[in-house]
């Protein structure tokens, strides 16, 4: 069946039940999204459909006709990240790292829906999201340091 | 002609006196907030076991505010009301309130002040507390935390705002206690039924009400809705596949789970997580009471056979196999893994909502507790999926006629986002005083 | 201008080695030498001890490309960064230019285990002293072809220069030979006040992978051809496989085989769920016969103190007829607890001819690759580990067990590379926790508050199970000749197992310190991050409130009354003063606490002052802000440091807070995230500060573990400010927060 991952189509084939987690690892190799659980309990999995962030070790792909995909590898690369990346590099924001594409995601859906997240409003997006190295503190940064990039942009009046 | 006219003012005047004198309340005086240590230990320890039964906190705490400083809007069909301060600070909680005051809130819905209270306050059942309960809840009320906090003005029309017109309300609804036993009962029973109907407040709702958001007495315990959930009528036309039984609904309102019932969520999880602190006896009592709410009494009851209809299809079983049945059909253990939803009330509820309210939001983790977690899938599932999905759920695991109106409440579930509370109560954690109990 | 090298004038300079060799003996000799190097006479620096080739660990080509090689791995904690740095320092080479090979049994020299927060004292010291050693080589050949003395040369951004202008760059320089010498016992290091990127935050170099999408770990190698495998465990330990029907799941989609050997079952597929699917049906399909083998959990420190136990001594330093003035005592306990590895681990294997290559994210490549060798009854030379990174390990996790797995599976398909993944409830079921240990301290004070006498008892398991042997491993251990697990053996002090960290770093005039260690394990056990020392050091510093208490005095003026190392005051009174613990007001429901241990009593140094904030009606207690100090002598990337001490702070306050492993009397019941709850983002403190005391030139002291210990204590010390109540039993849950203020 046809995908539309990161603003591109894919004809994938997969059985319609296999979960979008196995079918961006395994058929179109993209490393982002990550299994952690399986369960939806840790969202190291966790990609956008459309406008929402969902956990996509559960999320078959035969509920994906005509919605867009996006992973982390379409927010930008090691040589052009985009502003999210961007901040988490500057913040360093990583130990291992194993959970950090998940976090931005997440934090992506966030700050499509609320430029200017309080810091209690980011800690709640995040909830799903497990972190076992205890990254937290700069996780928040991260996100708080696009944001207001994002915030910044938009009051020059041009933004992206 | 002078006469009518002096009649017609004679009886104006009266019964605008009459009036007057049913809706006025006098106001109570002030005192100096009693010092925490005049109040004897064990009353407040049993003030906060009784303040747990009557689920106080839930209503008068706002999601992230301070512990009983108020500030929850409860929806209602007459505007949002919105829960007051009932710490002990003088300014804007009730630090200044006597205990008559706070007895005449209780039984009479009239703050110190003499207002009348919306019935969003569940007076109507409070009313039954005997003054021994009351006694320890002001006990337990008066040593809380004091927080200087205002709940936000309530949100309710014109005229109906208008705080006399609650008298009437009152007059028409308004029962007061105290509350009288049955003698023909026996004592855990009459415990459970002052409890129940009482500070439990359990009615509140589970019972239907009326255009003037009355209860309907005749209705008592026959299902009623709140907060975007569907409340089950908890007596004989109770939809529960297996029928429920006194150590079935003991275990489940201690504990917020029951193999053969599934999990409380929403507002029930918020009841189930209070009583997990609250002494066995008076579960046990509750327990024993609704059993027989719920029919005639049943020694055991073995649960019904797995209840699944064949050739069930259609695009929901796929929708089911994929996303849902890794979970729901492991067969792991309750409380956590997916319940099985052959035992579950909530596919032959009278509508789809409370299935609609869990699978859009889940059972989200937080806390650091043991619990369930259950992702959302409000935004994997677009709503002709989600129909789909409840389409099968309700053929396949009930036997109930299909729902009607789903794309509706489908719909007002995502816009009203109805608050999906934590899951059931956590396991008491080792050797703490609910452990044991917890297994019975 | 560069003096124009032929080929034939760099190859007969190879004749000259020994002479460039010597002269740059002479020119080591001379030169002045930072502490870090100085060492006894015969003993190389570091693992250069056991690898002292220079070209194990640094090799250059002819176009100036430096490869830096390291047994050590990887975990996340920033070591690949740290090393390089260290390289580019010494060599003068710019950090860009530098590459950076990570343990491979293939490649790289026997570094034993990335663990006990050894890389940089290891790996970063053979490294630095093999660079510095290499530059001065490189400056002698210089020195050669330029007819210049080599004293008088510099070196920058990997070129030669000389003070009249020439420049010769080092990949014009080396030859195959140049750097196959063996390393001497002291080196030209530089001086730390010229570091240029050493001592410097230098981004990380494996972050920027790692928030794209990058191929950044095991879990992302795909190798052609590659199948996926995934094991079917037991539901408990020592289960047998009575029968298991695999015909149905041989034919399923995708299905490539099914391995049985004994009681070890896989099934590997073409697709990973086509995989995930069958190792559902196989587990159905499967019967297993159980026995309850476990304890009673809710008495869990009475069993362990039950066990047989084998006394270590630690101390013994006890006086008679001390004079006391106030007796305490105090027993403090722990549960299992878990690495809890976000991602759960994977292996890739596969079977060219005889030789077996495994990826694994293993903290150990020798160890594990002697272990899966003698698993498979081949020599070691048939088999290669390489790490590749997993998540976070924080110890001994599953990833040992997953490369045995691979291995087993990739035997019954030469030539096809197998991908084992495990599952989420395979890790949090199988994976060795941290043990259960209980502490017993009492002491006594003088009458002027000083403490004169401290007894303190410790029971644990071992700390370590890791291979040494192949028994260590979960498939060896259920193959049908199997092998048994090794015997298990307390961890040889000064660093020690369940005793590490058991002896208290204060002036005690009277002490003594006894260890139990106990062989016997009711749990699979291994290390855990900090091993005994969490434990030991909530036990000694939530102790050492307790008796500040007793003495009238204040807890961080208590500790500093009994501690002589400058040091350790340092970071006590940094972590004090920043955290303004003179000036500290409780707010409602809210306590402060202080903690501070030296790692082992040998390596870093790590005070922790925390805040916390207990909600009576509920009992649950949140970490409100924390501040610490760490001092790892010599900082070569200090917020790396910074953030290994922020990750140690959050961690140790969810194990603390939250977290202990569950079973019933047969099987493990803390199976996922749902039933062993870790910290999460509506927990998170509202800041928490590392300031990082840098020691130029001293000995690195690692930093990974220094701060588990301290905050368990900070933790539990802020708790019992805040509510009067001392809890000593970890975690410090809201059940028992909410038993001892009802009580």
């Amino acid at each position: 069946m046809k995908l539309n991952v990161n603003g591109r189509e894919h004809e994938v084939d997969a059985e319609p039940d296999t979960p979008l987690l196995y079918v961006l690892r395994d058929h179109l190799e993209l490393n982002g999204a990550k299994f952690g659980c399986g369960l939806g309990q840790c969202g190291a999995c966790t990609v956008m459909v459309d406008d929402q962030a969902v956990f996509s070790c559960l999320t078959p792909i035969l509920l994906l006709e005509g919605r867009r995909v996006t992973t982390v590898e379409g927010l930008g690369t090691a040589e052009k990240p985009g502003p999210l990346q961007q901040a988490f590099i500057d913040e360093q924001a990583a130990q291992c790292g194993y959970c950090i594409a998940g976090m931005i995601m997440r934090a992506h859906a966030l700050l499509a829906r609320n430029a200017s997240p309080s810091r209690d409003d980011i800690r709640a997006a995040l909830e799903p999201n497990l972190c076992r190295c205890g990254t937290h503190m700069r996780i928040i940064r991260a996100v708080q340091r696009a944001a207001g990039k994002r915030t910044a942009e938009a009051a020059a009046g041009g933004g992206r | 002609m002078r006469k009518t006219l002096l009649a017609v003012i004679a009886v104006v005047v009266i019964v605008g006196a009459g009036i007057a004198a049913l809706v006025w309340r006098p106001a109570i005086d002030r005192v100096n907030r009693p010092a925490a240590g005049s109040f004897d230990a064990a009353l407040i320890k049993r003030g906060g076991e009784l303040a747990a039964i009557g689920n106080c906190r839930s209503c008068h705490t706002a999601p992230g505010g301070r512990e009983f400083a108020g500030g929850l809007g409860v929806p209602t069909p007459f505007g949002t009301i919105y829960s007051t301060n009932i710490t002990p600070d003088e300014k804007t909680g009730i630090g200044a309130w006597s205990e008559a005051a706070f007895r005449r809130a209780l039984r009479e819905g009239v703050d110190r002040g003499g207002r009348h209270l919306y019935p969003a306050f569940p007076y109507d059942h409070f009313t039954l507390a005997s003054d021994d309960t009351i006694k320890a809840l002001y006990a337990f009320v008066m040593t809380r935390e004091p927080v200087a906090a205002t709940a936000p003005a309530n949100t309710v029309p014109f005229p109906l705002n208008l705080r006399p017109l609650l008298a009437g309300w009152k007059l028409l609804f308004l029962r007061k206690g105290p509350f009288e036993k049955d003698p023909g009962q026996s004592e855990e029973w009459n415990r459970g039924a002052y409890l129940v109907n009482g500070l439990g407040h359990c009615g509140a709702c589970h019972t239907p009400r009326n255009f003037l958001g009355a209860e309907n007495k005749h209705q008592a315990f026959a299902g009623g809705e709140t907060e975007g959930w569907t409340a089950y009528a908890l007596d004989a036309a109770s939809p529960a596949p297996v029928a429920w039984d006194k150590a079935a609904l003991a275990f489940y309102l201690r504990n917020g789970w029951q193999g053969d019932h599934g999990v409380a969520r929403g507002p029930m999880s918020e009841v189930t997580d209070n009583l997990a602190a609250v002494p066995m006896a008076d579960v046990q009592a509750i327990a024993t009471y609704m059993a027989s709410v719920a029919g005639p009494h049943r020694a055991s009851n073995t649960p019904s056979p797995r209840r699944e209809r064949q050739g069930a299809g259609g695009p929901g079983a796929a929708i089911y196999a994929a996303a849902c049945a890794t979970c729901h059909d492991a067969g792991r253990a309750p409380p956590y893994g997916g319940i099985d939803l052959s035992l579950s009330t909530g596919p032959s509820g009278p509508t789809a909502r409370n299935a609609i309210n869990v699978i859009l939001g889940g059972l989200p983790a937080e806390d650091e507790q043991r619990r369930p977690i259950m992702p959302g899938f409000a935004g994997v599932l677009n709503d002709r999926q989600m129909a789909d999905l409840l389409a099968y759920v309700r053929a396949r695991f009930s036997d109930k006629p299909p729902w009607t109106d789903v794309e509706k409440q489908i719909r007002d579930a995502r816009t009203e986002q109805s608050r999906v509370h934590p899951g059931p109560a956590p396991e008491p954690a080792r050797g703490s005083p609910g452990e044991k109990e917890a297994r019975q | 201008m560069s003096a124009h090298l032929t080929r034939r004038s760099v190859l007969a300079g190879t004749g000259a080695l020994v002479v460039s060799f010597s002269s740059a003996a002479r020119l080591l000799a001379q030169a002045p030498q930072s502490g870090a190097a100085a060492n006894a006479a015969k003993d190389l620096p570091g693992s250069l001890e056991k690898s002292p080739f220079l070209d194990s660990w640094i090799r250059m080509d002819a176009d100036g490309g430096v490869t830096v090689f390291t047994g050590k791995a990887e975990l996340g904690q920033g070591i690949k960064t740290a090393l390089l740095q260290v390289a580019a320092e010494e060599l003068d080479v710019s950090f860009a230019a530098m590459k950076l090979v990570t343990a491979d049994t293939a490649r790289t020299a026997n570094e034993g285990f990335t663990a006990g927060s050894h890389s940089m004292q290891d790996s970063g010291v053979a490294i630095m002293n093999a660079a510095a050693q290499a530059r001065a080589i490189l400056i002698a050949e210089a020195a050669r072809r330029l007819g210049v003395n080599a004293d008088e040369l510099k070196t920058e951004n990997g070129v030669v220069r000389a003070p009249d202008g020439r420049t010769v760059g080092y990949g014009e320089l080396v030859s195959d030979q140049l750097l196959h010498v063996e390393a001497q016992p002291r080196s030209p290091l530089k001086d730390p006040a010229s570091f240029k990127i050493m001592g410097k935050s230098q981004q990380r170099v494996d972050i920027p992978a790692k928030v794209s999408g990058g191929e950044a770990y095991v879990q992302d190698l795909r190798l052609p051809g590659m199948v996926h495998a995934r094991v079917v465990r037991p539901p408990s330990y020592g289960a047998t496989l009575t029968s298991v029907d695999t015909g149905a799941v041989e034919k399923m989609p995708g299905v490539v085989k099914v391995v049985r050997d004994g009681n070890f079952l896989a099934v590997v597929a073409k697709r990973e769920f086509q995989a995930i699917q069958a190792m559902r049906a196989l587990s159905a399909a499967a019967q297993w016969h159980e026995e309850p083998r476990l304890p009673n959990q809710s008495d869990l420190a009475h069993v362990i103190t039950s066990l047989p136990a084998r006394d270590v001594p630690n101390l013994d330093r006890r006086q008679p007829n001390v004079v006391t003035a106030k007796k305490l005592e105090a027993v403090y306990t722990r549960p299992y607890q878990m690495h809890g590895s976000i991602g759960p681990s994977c292996a890739v294997a596969r079977l060219d001819g005889e030789m077996m290559t495994v990826w694994t994210h293993t903290q150990g490549v020798y160890p594990d690759r002697d272990a899966i060798a003698a698993m498979l009854r081949v020599p070691k030379e048939q088999v290669r580990c390489i790490h590749v990174e997993g998540s976070g390990c924080y110890g001994h996790n599953g990833a040992d067990d997953a490369a045995g797995d691979a291995a087993v599976i990739a035997r019954a398909l030469p030539g096809t590379a197998v991908r084992v993944q495990w599952m989420r409830e395979q890790e949090h079921g199988w994976e060795p926790y941290g043990p259960a240990m209980v502490g017993k301290v009492s002491a006594a004070l003088d009458a002027g508050g000083h403490i004169v006498d401290w007894d303190y008892e410790v029971w644990s398991n071992t700390h370590s199970m890791r291979p040494g042997g192949a028994g260590a491993l979960l498939a060896a251990q259920s193959l049908a000749q199997p092998f048994a697990p090794p015997e298990p053996k307390p961890l040889p002090l000064p660093e020690g197992g369940g005793d590490r960290n058991a002896i208290p770093i204060y002036r005690l005039p009277s002490a003594r310190v006894l260890y139990h260690f106990i062989p016997t394990m009711p749990l699979r056990i291994s290390a855990l991050r900090a091993l005994g020392a969490y434990l030991n050091v909530f036990a000694i510093e939530s102790f050492m409130d307790e008796l500040a208490a007793a003495a009238g005095a204040d807890p961080v003026e208590f500790r500093l009354r009994h501690l002589d190392d400058d040091r350790a005051r340092e970071v006590v009174t940094t972590a004090a003063e920043h955290f303004g613990w003179s000036s500290f007001r409780r707010g409602p429901g809210r306590g402060r606490g202080f903690a501070f241990a030296r790692y082992k009593n040998l390596a870093a140094y790590c005070a922790v002052a925390a805040e916390a904030e207990v909600d009576r009606e509920t009992g649950r207690a949140r970490l409100v802000r924390a501040v610490a100090a760490i001092d790892s002598g010599q900082a070569v990337n200090p917020d790396g440091i910074a953030n290994q001490t922020e990750g140690a702070i959050l961690q140790s306050a969810s194990w603390t807070l939250y977290e202990h492993v569950t079973f019933d009397n047969t099987r493990i019941t803390s199976i996922d995230w749902s039933t062993y709850p870790i910290l999460r983002f509506d927990s998170v403190p509202e800041s928490v500060d590392v300031h990082v005391i840098d020691r130029p030139g001293q000995p690195f002291l690692g930093s990974g573990e220094a701060g588990q210990g301290p905050t368990a204590a900070a933790v539990a010390n802020a708790i019992a400010d805040a509510t009067g109540k001392r809890l000593r039993d970890l975690p410090l849950d809201r059940g028992r927060i909410r038993q001892a203020l009802g009580a």
